[in-house]
């Protein structure tokens, strides 16, 4: 059982959150967004062997936040509330 | 093996006596006895028999190790697979061998074990695989195999799970783990300390020694009262299974007269492994003859229990240890032979049928004996620093893998440090607690040196005649690694799964090392060349039991109660689980089909009242919140006038339909969300992600009210009737509360909310109240309903009026392919241009594709009976048979008197009046395509 820090909550077992996504995967807007793009938008996934920046959802505060973690050794490195700029 | 009860010196009293029965057979034994001691002390030699070839076997060892003694426990409760090593024996208890027919002594499949050279690793995968495995597989299983489940067994009760932290755990409550626990201590650390065993003290229980002027047992009461004086929590009996993530280890208290054991979740600071080491076996012919057991065990049994395995033993070592397990025996008392490998001789046959009687030495003497203890040198027990992704190393002098590069917070001491002498116990224990930045205010003071370990090599070897056992509980020999080895199965992880060593509940603790040695030789490598498999927890098994805790039967996922629970039972409804909740599916006692049709003909005729509690009503606040309700559904919300409601679609990025619902417009900034049932929990978190994902957080607001709130839905040609004879305080006439309005009325002195909505096609008023209250407006609408022949509306009659209608039900007329316009909503794509969830993907060419599924209505051409839900429309192609899409719900109409169905059918918007078979297990029926709605398609009703 990991353990994730909340930036509202603090640290809270992995079972209270729900994976939002990968940090950046930006979604591609207007008219004119094509098939791939929409389509790596939707399905492509960075899935990166060591750091990862990742969206979760603290599910019991209902907080977005980001994380930084590793996928190898699943230590988490950093947990910090969503600027603006990046929403 | 004749073994007997000694009784130990220095006894304070006699132990209490206590039976028990194995095998059917009656069994005495002492209270403290674990189930092996006693049935070693009642000289029950055979205690099962072998996975696969049904050999008799014995009991080997004394601990978490044993391969042998797995035995089936009937009584107090059903335990299958359980330690006899480990198991306290309790009077009465019920016991049973196991892959035994009818018992251990007198097995029927014994004859197995002539045939043993036909049969050895992968003989039943090559020879049943022609023509099926299947058809040999039942067979084969019921003459393999351990412990026989009862599937009636239920426990009935529930495992505790504690979650704990603290700065030091100290894993094995041997004098290493003892010494850990009383120097961290006293340091004021809070510390935990547990062990497998019934009793602190390890080896000290049954190995003579002086530390601190005293002797073991004097030391380990002596260190215990220190640790209880500071509050050092002391957990015996209960194994440390896991290391987990984030620094979790998982512990499994066994509680004395509990069915169920106790989980602990710890995450320490620092954890110190003082959890010893397992005697490996040594490899020579007929090695698992009833008799046959480890050394240690044997000691240990003599001292902890006061029982000699043998009169006449003999004692074969390659190590220092051993020759000292030796001299202990012989100063009992016990006649023992010693055979040490390191003066060359060494023991090539053990000699017995169903026992061992005696054994040949490598130069040709035989010696009679009736227990043969055996230490072929010890392996540290390094499962946990394994698991903790730990390396290990090979030692030369030691002949076993140690720990490798430490591994952050995680030590080891004591003979799992690799030291079997106490001197060196104490001293690599302060070198882990040295890691930990702990240094002990004083060391143990030991008399005399530690035993010279001195262990020669006496591995298996190639070519040994006879049958060598090296996996004794998945009877694996040393000709099966020879034959995985020939055919090229020499990887470890091959080795293991072609040939299941160390594959069994013992997880070959006492095999692994032997069998990796024999594959370094049959491919010329050294042993850690071939390496170790991975270690994976748990460690020992663990009931299921305590890894479910309370979440199990009814506490699993609780379904969630209607505040009106009580007046529905009472009224004699039939409650059922929808999406979560418990809810009527019909009222009263008649046969459930002769009830929904009442409730179906009555809500058509009078007036139907139905609890609608379970609705969502999710407040979306704020100056955004128009727009927002405008991205996260498929129509245009923004349109909605305050006080009016409109159906809409939520869709997820896919361009999947995830929802459908209405939308409440209460004010300019104030909607209210009511989705389904069963999504209510979803559809927040959408909203809650959206809402901070591109909105601003202070201008937007999303707020959960469903279950503040019971909703109570009276519908039918006299609903308005009704409600006016209730009084609502408000006039609900079509002109000031049209179809889809809402409008704040009161009950009482509560203000309750109105809403012109229907799921039945009828006049509908929907009416939402503090759920606290809604009990005395139930009561009032049931009173005053009965001038008008009001009836209860369960589910299951509501499920019928709907599809009479052809409103869907998302997830049940839908699936993971539908698009809106699969549903018939075209209009919002062709015009609306505000962005909103999964609209790009609605533009795809698969979103495009003509021949999609597309919610049609279907009429039954042939005869009366309803289709079954899940039919397939088919087509006769030159290819065979192909599916059109498939029926979604069906159902008896009593409105109309006939059946009704609707499904997702292939172009089915398009092919209205055409007719299709419809296959179901191997039935084909006809069906004519019509609309979903079959009952008023203009509606009348609504306003009727």
């Amino acid at each position: 059982m990991q353990l994730f820090p909340c930036p509202f909550c603090g640290p809270r077992s992995e079972s209270e959150f729900h994976f939002g996504g990968d940090f950046g995967n930006l979604r591609p807007e207007g008219s004119d967004v094509s098939a791939s793009e929409w389509s790596a938008y939707l399905h492509l996934r960075a899935n990166p062997k060591g750091s990862s920046s990742e969206v979760w959802m603290h599910m019991t505060c209902g907080e977005l936040f980001r994380m930084d973690r590793n996928t190898v050794d699943n230590t988490v490195n950093s947990s910090a509330e969503l600027e603006d700029t990046h929403r | 093996m004749t073994s007997f009860r000694i009784g130990r010196q220095g006894e304070p009293a006699p132990a209490k006596t206590i039976r028990f029965s194995f095998d059917g057979k009656d069994v005495t034994g002492l209270e403290g006895d674990t189930i092996a001691s006693a049935l070693l002390a009642n000289d029950i030699a055979i205690v099962g028999r072998s996975f696969k070839y049904h050999r008799p076997r014995g009991v080997w060892g004394a601990g978490v190790e044993e391969p042998n003694a797995i035995v089936d426990i009937d009584m107090p409760s059903a335990v299958r697979n359980a330690r006899a090593t480990t198991t306290p024996a309790l009077d009465g208890m019920v016991v049973r061998s196991v892959n035994a027919h009818p018992t251990a002594a007198t097995d029927r499949h014994a004859f197995l074990d002539r045939f043993a050279r036909f049969i050895p690793s992968a003989f039943y995968y090559k020879t049943f695989m022609w023509p099926d495995w299947h058809w040999f597989e039942p067979n084969i299983r019921k003459m393999a195999g351990l412990g026989i489940l009862d599937p009636t067994a239920i426990s009935v009760e529930r495992a505790d799970q504690v979650n704990e932290e603290c700065d030091l755990l100290v894993i094995g409550g041997g004098p290493a783990g003892l010494f850990a626990a009383r120097t961290a201590s006293e340091k004021g650390k809070k510390v935990i300390i547990c062990d497998d065993g019934f009793h602190f003290g390890g080896s000290l229980l049954h190995r003579q020694a002086n530390i601190d002027g005293g002797d073991g047992p004097a030391w380990i009461a002596a260190t215990l009262n220190v640790l209880r004086d500071r509050g050092v929590q002391l957990l015996a009996r209960t194994t440390a299974f896991g290391l987990y993530d984030h620094g979790l280890v998982a512990l499994n208290e066994i509680r004395p007269g509990k069915a169920s054991s106790r989980l602990w979740r710890v995450r320490p600071t620092n954890v110190l492994l003082a959890t010893g080491a397992i005697e490996r076996p040594l490899p020579f012919a007929n090695n698992d003859l009833p008799g046959v057991m480890s050394a240690e065990a044997g000691l240990s049994y003599l001292r902890r229990h006061g029982i000699a395995v043998g009169r006449r033993v003999v004692l074969a070592t390659n190590n220092g240890v051993g020759v000292e397990t030796s001299r202990e025996l012989a100063d009992a008392g016990i006649e023992v032979t010693l055979v040490d490998y390191r003066s060359g001789r060494r023991l090539m046959v053990a000699e017995g049928s169903k026992r061992v009687a005696g054994v040949k030495l490598s130069d040709g003497t035989r010696v009679a004996a009736d227990a043969v203890l055996v230490s072929g040198g010890f392996t540290p027990t390094l499962h946990l620093f394994g698991q903790a992704k730990g390396k290990l190393r090979w030692d030369d002098d030691l002949l076993t893998f140690v720990a490798g590069d430490p591994v952050p917070r995680l030590s080891a001491g004591g003979a799992a440090a690799g030291s079997f002498g106490l001197t060196g116990v104490f001293e690599s224990t302060a070198r882990a607690l040295a890691s930990f930045g702990l240094t002990p205010r004083a060391m143990p003071k030991i008399v005399g040196r530690d035993t010279d370990y001195g262990i020669v090599a006496a591995w298996p070897e190639p070519n040994m005649s006879g049958r060598v056992w090296i996996d004794l509980q998945h009877d694996v020999t040393t000709k099966d690694i020879e034959l995985a080895a020939r055919e090229n199965f020499v990887s470890v992880e091959h080795l293991k799964r072609y040939t299941t060593l160390g594959m069994a509940t013992d997880q070959g603790k006492t095999s692994n090392l032997n069998g990796l040695a024999l594959m370094a030789q049959l491919t010329e490598k050294a042993i850690p060349e071939v390496g170790t498999t991975t270690y994976r927890p748990p460690f020992t098994p663990v009931p299921f039991t305590s890894l479910a805790g309370v979440t199990s039967g009814s506490l699993m996922n609780p379904p969630r109660r209607l505040v009106l629970e009580n007046e529905h039972f009472a009224a004699g409804a039939n409650l059922r689980e929808y999406g979560g909740w418990l809810r009527p599916a019909w009222y009263g006692a008649e046969p459930e089909a002769t009830a929904i049709n009442r409730e179906v003909r009555q809500a058509r005729d009078s007036v139907a009242l139905f609890d609608a509690s379970p609705l969502g009503k999710i407040e979306v606040l704020g100056p955004q919140a128009a727009e927002f309700m405008d991205f996260v559904y498929y129509n245009t919300m923004s349109t909605l006038k305050a006080g009016r409601c409109r159906y809409g679609f939520m869709l997820s990025e896919s361009g999947i339909v995830y929802d459908d619902g209405v939308l409440v417009r209460l004010e300019e900034n104030r909607f209210i969300v009511s989705c389904s049932s069963s999504h209510v929990p979803g559809v927040y978190a959408l909203l809650e992600e959206w809402r901070q994902d591109r909105f601003d957080r202070k201008r937007l607001f999303i707020h959960n009210t469903t279950a503040d709130t019971a909703t109570l839905t009276v519908s039918g040609p006299k609903s308005r009737a009704l409600l006016e004879a209730v009084g609502l305080g408000i006039d609900l006439g079509d002109k000031n509360l049209p179809h889809m309005a809402t409008a704040w009325g009161s009950f009482g002195d509560d203000t309750v909310r109105i809403s012109r909505v229907s799921f039945t096609g009828d006049r509908s008023y929907e009416i939402s109240i503090r759920a606290d209250r809604a009990k005395h407006l139930w009561k009032t609408l049931r009173r005053r309903g009965e001038a008008f022949n009001a009836t209860l509306l369960g589910l299951e009659a509501l499920m019928v009026l709907r599809a009479e209608k052809g409103f869907i039900v998302i997830g049940k007329d839908s699936d993971g392919m539908t698009r809106p316009m699969d549903l018939g909503a075209s209009a919002p794509l062709a015009k609306k241009t505000a962005e909103f969830i999964g609209k790009r993907s609605l533009f795809t060419e698969e979103a495009q594709r003509p021949d999609r599924n597309q919610l049609v209505g279907l009429e039954v051409v042939d005869g009366t009976q309803p289709f079954a839900i899940g039919s397939h429309g088919v087509e006769s192609t030159p290819a065979g048979k192909r599916s059109l899409g498939y029926v979604t719900s069906s159902y008896f109409s009593a409105t109309l008197n006939r059946p009704i169905a609707l499904g997702l059918i292939e172009r089915g918007a398009a092919r209205h009046g055409e007719e299709i078979d419809v296959q179901h297990l191997g039935q084909i029926r006809r069906a004519r395509l019509v609309p979903p709605c079959v009952f008023d398609p203009s509606g009348d009703r609504l306003n009727g």
